[in-house]
């Protein structure tokens, strides 16, 4: 699929995601789709920027962590889980449906295609 | 019997509530030499605990009397030995339940052996000063409410336990990924100093442990992932050699993928550090880990590392938190929204004006903001449910709230349909203290003859 320069590009586009739960902590794993798009995520994907996407549900503090082998980062969010799972009044207590806030942030257009 | 020199260690169950045939899939045409089940949430063992004080043979996962009877006979006829965590708060009962399913189901007599000494209650009850890892505070904030504890066990305890050479093993609290490694330890003699081998088992037991995770499941994506055969979903093995060469694969004609993409978003799956993953049995370095397709649903896995176990154990305290109490009810068509947000803050108000107070209290409306809130940035749905949920220390605070939901039906803005009965329930939370392993004094049990 091509895309023009215009067109807003998400994560969705480039990778793939997955949440996982400790406590009150949530991990995301964005994995690049193919090797091209890694150096696109890790200069655009910052944890800033997902500190700012996840702020209405996140205090943080987000690290990422790195991992070119596989073309992917984990995202650590601190202080995400309402409590963490045992005491938590969300209905995704364990925050898989995380992922998918990760998948809608947004990147700068100009970057690799995509799939 | 012939050494092996490499072994399919295949897993039946990722958590408590999994499904069950694809264990039977495993046994019966998965060439599995051990057929491991890992089920145990992180609170169901104080959850069992309570069980267990009710009733001194219960305190076992009650879903052991689907499973077993519906793998044993595979497993016997195939001499597949099993592992679990299924004994949660009664492991012994547990082998005991074991052992009466063979029985009743004509089998030959079964061996059990049984890991105990995770539960550590009466060791930190006499050390109140533990900081909690969640907050710093001291362990004595929770004793009044403390209802167990229970140590993170690793793979040498399951590897003692099939060296004794039972059919079955039970275990209580013991780490997922070490559940798989004792099996690979005791097959090839493994030890503590076997840095490069303790990675190559516990990679691939991270990789086994949720199961249908790494074979499509928590995966599938229509027209980003797509995934064959998701209904009959296989259950994931691995083969490990004793070099230390690690395959994941499944079995032949279930549903179901296992690739590079299944394999990597696994590997990654509540890491936090992906250079210091800690298990009881080795600290876990998967940043020069290496996947690569090396046949039809077969991905080989290398580069991983390890360094030296910690000092300490991991212990999760479970505690009496107060109460939750729940309440929903839908709107549909004109003005949805606005009679749903409406109900919402009727019930808030009246449970104000009744004297209730909440530790925590949210509204949601299902279709707009339940998952990720901000409601007022959401697209209008046809239809939206009311989620009312509200945390107390008093049950009637938190019974109250499903209980005001309900009477939106007479007392609320019009045409709300589809409400239910007020749930509430009790809150066993959890947090973790790190005590020193030499408080930890792990026994194996074994029930039966052993042949």
């Amino acid at each position: 699929m091509s895309q023009t320069s215009q067109q807003p590009r998400r994560v969705y586009d480039l990778a793939h995601c997955r949440a996982g739960d400790k406590g009150n902590t949530s991990n995301i794993s964005v994995i690049a789709y193919d090797e091209q798009s890694y150096p696109f995520l890790r200069k655009h994907l910052t944890p800033a920027r997902v500190m700012q996407a996840f702020a209405h549900i996140a205090k943080g503090p987000v690290t990422r962590y790195e991992l070119p082998n596989l073309h992917a980062f984990n995202f650590v969010i601190e202080n995400a889980l309402g409590g963490g799972v045992t005491i938590s009044l969300n209905q995704d207590v364990h925050g898989k449906s995380l992922s998918t806030v990760m998948l809608e942030v947004e990147l700068p257009g100009d970057g690799p295609a995509g799939s | 019997m012939a050494k092996r020199h490499s072994v399919r260690v295949g897993c039946g169950a990722g958590t408590s509530d999994d499904r069950l045939e694809p264990a039977l899939e495993l046994a019966e045409r998965g060439g599995i030499d051990y057929l491991v089940f890992e089920c145990l949430a992180e609170r169901t063992i104080a959850r069992e605990n309570l069980a267990r004080s009710r009733d001194p043979e219960l305190g076992y996962a009650p879903s052991l009397h689907d499973r077993m009877p519906l793998v044993l006979p595979a497993c016997v006829a195939n001499d597949i030995r099993i592992v679990s965590n299924m004994g949660a708060a009664n492991p012994a009962s547990a082998a005991r339940a074991v052992r009466r399913e063979a029985r009743d189901l004509g089998l030959r007599d079964i061996s059990c052996s049984v890991v105990v000494g995770d539960d550590v209650s009466e060791v930190v009850k006499r050390m109140p000063e533990l900081p909690l890892m969640e907050t710093g505070e001291p362990l004595e904030t929770l004793l009044p409410r403390m209802v167990s504890a229970n140590a993170y066990l690793g793979a040498d305890l399951v590897k003692a336990a099939l060296d004794t050479g039972a059919d079955v093993v039970m275990t209580g609290r013991v780490a997922d990924p070490s559940l798989f490694v004792g099996t690979i330890m005791h097959e090839f003699g493994w030890d503590y100093q076997d840095w490069p081998r303790l990675a190559a088992g516990t990679v691939a037991g991270h990789l086994l442990e949720c199961s249908g995770s790494v074979t499509g499941g928590c995966f599938a994506w229509p027209g980003k992932k797509d995934v064959e055969g998701l209904a009959s979903l296989g259950f994931p093995y691995a083969d490990v050699s004793d070099d230390g060469s690690v395959h994941i694969g499944k079995p032949e004609g279930s549903g179901g993928r296992v690739d590079v993409m299944t394999c990597t978003e696994q590997l990654i799956y509540e890491m936090h550090d992906p250079a210091n993953y800690i298990t009881p049995d080795c600290v876990l370095d998967i940043t020069e880990v290496r996947l690569s397709q090396a046949g039809e649903n077969r991905v080989k896995v290398e580069g991983m590392r390890a360094k030296p176990r910690t000092a300490t154990y991991k212990v999760t305290v479970g505690y009496f938190d107060g109460w939750i109490g729940e309440g929903e009810v839908s709107y549909a068509g004109p003005d949805a929204v606005a009679r749903a947000r409406l109900a919402g803050e009727i019930v808030r108000d009246r449970l104000k004006m009744r004297g209730f107070s909440y530790d925590d209290f949210r509204i949601d409306l299902i279709g707009m903001s339940s998952l990720h809130g901000r409601l007022d940035d959401r697209p209008v749905p046809y239809e939206v449910r009311l989620r009312v949920a509200g945390r107390a220390q008093d049950r009637k605070a938190a019974h109250a709230v499903g209980f005001e939901v309900r009477t939106l039906h007479v007392n609320g803005p019009g045409s709300a349909g589809g409400g239910m009965d007020p749930k509430v329930r009790q809150v066993l939370a959890v947090k973790s203290v790190l005590l020193p392993r030499r408080y930890v004094n792990p026994q194996i049990l074994v029930e039966g003859e052993v042949a």
